[in-house]
């Protein structure tokens, strides 16, 4: 078979099945986004927001081996949550999907390459679930990696009572709902910052405005605190915080929701900012000297 | 397929970047073959380009490529190929994979993609380096293997934006040679470029841009004629240029006679080159002026623009 014919013949299969094509193209985007954007040296910054608790924790380890006491061991589960709800949640996560979520299109526009992805027969719409899919791969990956270590460092030193907590008390239900977390924070900011780099050139001042609104959030009305992430993530939290004053506004629960109504949520924002971003993607046009 | 399902059409096309002008209501279409765009540099060639492939949107206006428009991406980028002129790359990439993972989006499987990647290496002159990076490549190299890129699924229309530059002599008789070919099968192959003399060899249209407009399209041939239509300029150095313009001036066909600053120098815009050549030797031989020089001032390809745009730049 010549060359034109297999091209002809694989052109009119592909136009009998679109969604074959669609789902095709969107593995490839994410594995060619994946492998530009995971290790890469202007990724050095989000791996160090991922893993300086991770070096913390690793180094308190060392220094203090021989001074634990298994009684510590509810303390640290508060500093652990501490750690993820105030850090991971409200800057790190927050502040490394902005670089890579802001990047997936900026970034290609910043190096003149975003042509190449517009002049393929791809949906706008591919593209933008493509590499939002990529974006979550890679912060999913970096975050819940790095959640995993801290636990792992957090309760490793306890030697056998660190084991019983996680695997005979609750310490391996909270592990998956800091993975669960972790995750669905990529997904929220993720999809945010996605819709905030096609709405403007430079999404930094929105995503301060952002981080704004996550933190002051919870003082506004019931419905209003559900247009940000952190609402939903809150609720998910295994280990409740006994912070007080000006801090507790990070950790109060004003109107409880069930679990599953946090994730379903959580994933409907995701969803409705994603719809969002596919509307944004067709006023996007490739004009490199504007930038 | 009917007639519009062939052709390239511009529907009374603007684009305008805020208050500046990118291109002004364009309308034309195009038929199978090789199209020159040509004008000098910010006429609206690349604007142009871009309008057609969808990286832009015009302000107004419809622009269809065989009947398709980039609302329909699927559909539509299967038939076009564009070869930009952002000589800029995904960083990391090799050439063969800068051709692969394209082919693949397209919804090619991998021993498709693997042979038409081959294919286009090959015809592209690529296919011994392109296992090497193609931040490593000259700038030749970086020509070519965007090329590659753009004919490696076989479009129907094929859009390239300043082609030849920086390719040496042989890779440029080699492109030419494979546009030509390209053009030979029946599609359309739309080329910029800002020297006319590189493309008018080879086109079987030209679009004459200038500031935005397009000033003269059509048959090469057509131009041309348009182009003698239009008024000459010679050059004529003498001894009494005063003398000389207002012998000149009696004729139908001079439009124009300019002394110059120097008082020897007269420049003469005539209809008609033939019949101002015999004022000439009728005016040297009456003994009344001394013609020491006469040269045409725009006998070069160059000059198409001049005749076609006017000295400041802007629309006929």
């Amino acid at each position: 078979m010549s060359i034109q014919e297999s091209v002809a013949r694989a052109q009119s299969t592909l136009k009998e099945q679109p969604w074959r094509l669609f789902v095709s193209q969107v593995s490839i985007l994410v594995r060619t986004e994946v492998r530009r954007n995971l290790f890469t040296r202007r990724r050095i910054w989000v791996y160090l927001l991922a893993l300086i608790p991770v070096l913390f924790l690793g180094a308190h380890d060392i220094f203090s081996r021989y001074h634990f006491d298994s009684s510590q061991i509810e303390d640290d589960t508060e500093v652990l949550a501490g750690l993820i709800q105030f850090y991971y949640l409200r800057l790190g996560i927050f502040f490394a999907c902005m670089g890579i979520f802001t990047w997936l299109f900026r970034g290609e526009m910043a190096a003149r390459t975003l042509h190449y992805q517009f002049l393929v027969p791809v949906r706008k719409e591919v593209l933008v679930v493509g590499k939002f899919l990529a974006g979550v791969v890679i912060s999913v990956a970096l975050f819940e990696t790095a959640v995993l270590a801290c636990f792992y460092l957090m309760y490793e030193r306890f030697g056998a009572a660190g084991r019983s907590y996680i695997f005979d008390g609750p310490g391996l239900s909270q592990l998956g709902s800091y993975l669960l977390v972790t995750a669905l924070a990529c997904l929220g900011y993720g999809a945010v910052f996605l819709a905030l780099s096609l709405l403007f050139k430079n999404p930094i001042i929105p995503g301060a405005m952002l981080m704004g609104w996550e933190a002051v959030a919870p003082i506004f009305p019931s419905w209003a605190q559900r247009l940000s992430v952190t609402f939903y993530l809150k609720h998910l939290c295994p280990v409740k915080l006994p912070v007080e004053g000006p801090l507790a506004i990070f950790t109060v629960v004003a109107e409880p929701v069930a679990p599953f109504v946090a994730v379903f949520g959580l994933l409907c924002l995701t969803v409705a900012i994603l719809v969002l971003s596919c509307f944004l993607i067709h006023r996007l046009e490739v004009t490199y000297t504007a930038e | 397929m009917t007639l519009g399902a062939r052709q390239i059409v511009f529907e009374n096309v603007s684009k305008f970047y805020g208050e500046v002008l990118g291109v002004n209501k364009v309308n034309f279409s195009l038929e199978p073959g090789i199209t020159s765009l040509v004008g000098p540099n910010g006429s609206g060639k690349t604007t142009l380009m871009n309008l057609l492939t969808g990286l832009i949107k015009p302000s107004h206006g419809k622009i269809y490529v065989l009947g398709l428009t980039v609302q329909q991406p699927v559909e539509f980028f299967r038939q076009v190929g564009y070869c930009t002129q952002f000589d800029s790359f995904p960083p990391g990439t090799n050439g063969y994979d800068f051709i692969y993972w394209p082919l693949r989006l397209h919804g090619f499987g991998h021993d498709q993609a693997t042979k038409l990647t081959n294919e286009a290496l090959e015809r592209a002159g690529m296919a011994q380096v392109a296992n090497r990076k193609v931040a490593g490549y000259s700038k030749g190299m970086r020509q070519r293997i965007r090329l590659a890129q753009a004919i490696a699924h076989h479009p129907t229309v094929l859009v390239l934006d300043e082609p030849l530059n920086g390719l040496d002599p042989m890779a440029r008789a080699e492109s030419i040679a494979l546009f030509e070919a390209i053009a030979k099968q029946g599609m359309h192959v739309i080329i910029s470029s800002h020297i006319l003399e590189e493309v008018d060899r080879i086109s079987d249209c030209v679009v004459l841009m200038s500031s935005g407009y397009v000033v003269a399209e059509g048959q090469i041939k057509e131009v041309r004629r348009e182009v003698r239509d239009h008024p000459m300029q010679i050059l004529v150095r003498c001894s009494n240029a005063a003398k000389l313009a207002s012998a000149a001036f009696e004729l139908d066909h001079v439009v124009e006679a300019k002394i110059l600053t120097d008082g020897k120098s007269v420049l003469i815009r005539t209809r008609d080159a033939e019949q101002f050549s015999l004022l000439l030797n009728k005016v040297v031989s009456s003994g009344l002026v001394e013609v020491d020089a006469v040269a045409p001032a725009d006998d070069d390809v160059n000059s198409i623009y001049q005749y076609l745009i006017g000295t400041d730049g802007g629309p006929v």
